[in-house]
């Protein structure tokens, strides 16, 4: 971290606080979609300071991507604006304060950016980097580890995350179904054929009437 | 290098411009196009913060920003011009005609 990049950091956060008031404050949802994804950029710009262009990409990819279709697709189904509440937020404010201290106050104790002395450039990374090599014989360290070392575990991550998107898609896949019957044609699921397909018809295939 | 500071400043500027752009609207379309120049700012600064701590292999990235944001602007327009993601569909259309 050179003084420059320290002034970049700086710059991307208050940016970065800006727009997080400013999402809070919109009450149109599609302009605080917009600005969701701004801040997911913004963040990703702010790892890749950090020197961690892997998360960066996820962040950007999840955040600025994924998310913001996702949050579209859920504005298609619901209001355009959001309801103007008038309770008084105070106790909220209040504890996120104290964590956001509590958070703060702990990050006190972390090693700094980089630093050599960090356990956690002590061990087990120079055994990674020196064995690499000779083990798996390929020059990239965090592919070796994640898909060599560390297998396994990616391997049980990989069906965490396909078993979850089997679980959204069968959630939502329902939706579609009841969204579709209801349409002026009077309802498919009446005619013995659609509703116990909802498979079928979560993947835009009509039912062989 | 000071000329990539100099640079550097200028794209953290423009960030901000296209984030008021972004706030203050007041179309949908000035809001998309900040997103869209939000995403273009951030390619930039990846390219010039490359360069500048001496790692031009980062331009791979930026080149990755760039198609993501190609087709998350192309979703946003498609949304805001039809309302919904889903295929045309002649049978559904037809029923909801009424045909």
């Amino acid at each position: 971290m050179t003084p420059s990049t320290d002034l970049l950091t700086a710059l991307i956060l208050t940016l970065l606080v800006g727009t997080a008031v400013a999402v809070v404050r919109m009450r149109g949802l599609f302009p605080a979609l917009m600005l969701m994804g701004i801040f997911s950029l913004l963040g990703a710009s702010w790892m890749l300071v950090l020197d961690a262009p892997d998360v960066a990409f996820t962040e950007a990819a999840v955040g600025a991507g994924v998310s913001t279709i996702l949050g579209l697709t859920a504005l298609a189904l619901t209001a355009r604006r959001a309801k103007t509440s008038s309770r008084k937020p105070w106790p909220a404010l209040v504890i996120v304060t104290i964590t956001g201290a509590a958070l703060v106050y702990g990050m006190s104790d972390a090693p700094g950016v980089g630093d050599p002395a960090a356990p956690a450039s002590k061990y087990p990374v120079p055994s990674y980097v020196e064995r690499t090599d000779h083990d798996i014989h390929i020059p990239n360290v965090v592919t070796a580890v994640l898909a060599s070392y560390r297998g396994f575990d990616t391997l049980g991550e990989t069906v965490v995350i396909f078993t979850a998107g089997i679980a959204v898609l069968a959630l939502i896949g329902g939706v579609a179904v009841s969204v579709r019957n209801t349409g002026p044609a009077g309802g498919r699921a009446g005619d013995g054929q659609g509703g116990d397909q909802p498979d079928e018809l979560a993947r835009g295939v009509e039912p062989a009437a | 290098m000071n000329i990539l500071i100099v640079a550097l400043g200028a794209v953290v500027v423009t960030m901000g411009m296209a984030l008021v752009r972004a706030w203050r609207g007041p179309t949908v379309f000035d809001r998309i196009l900040a997103l869209n120049m939000f995403g273009t700012k951030t390619v930039l600064l990846i390219a010039v913060l490359g360069f500048f701590t001496g790692r031009p292999d980062f331009l791979d990235l930026a080149l990755l920003y760039a198609l993501l944001n190609f087709i998350g602007v192309i979703a946003v327009l498609r949304f805001s011009k039809y309302g919904h993601f889903q295929d045309e569909d002649p049978v559904r259309d037809a029923e909801r005609r009424g045909v």
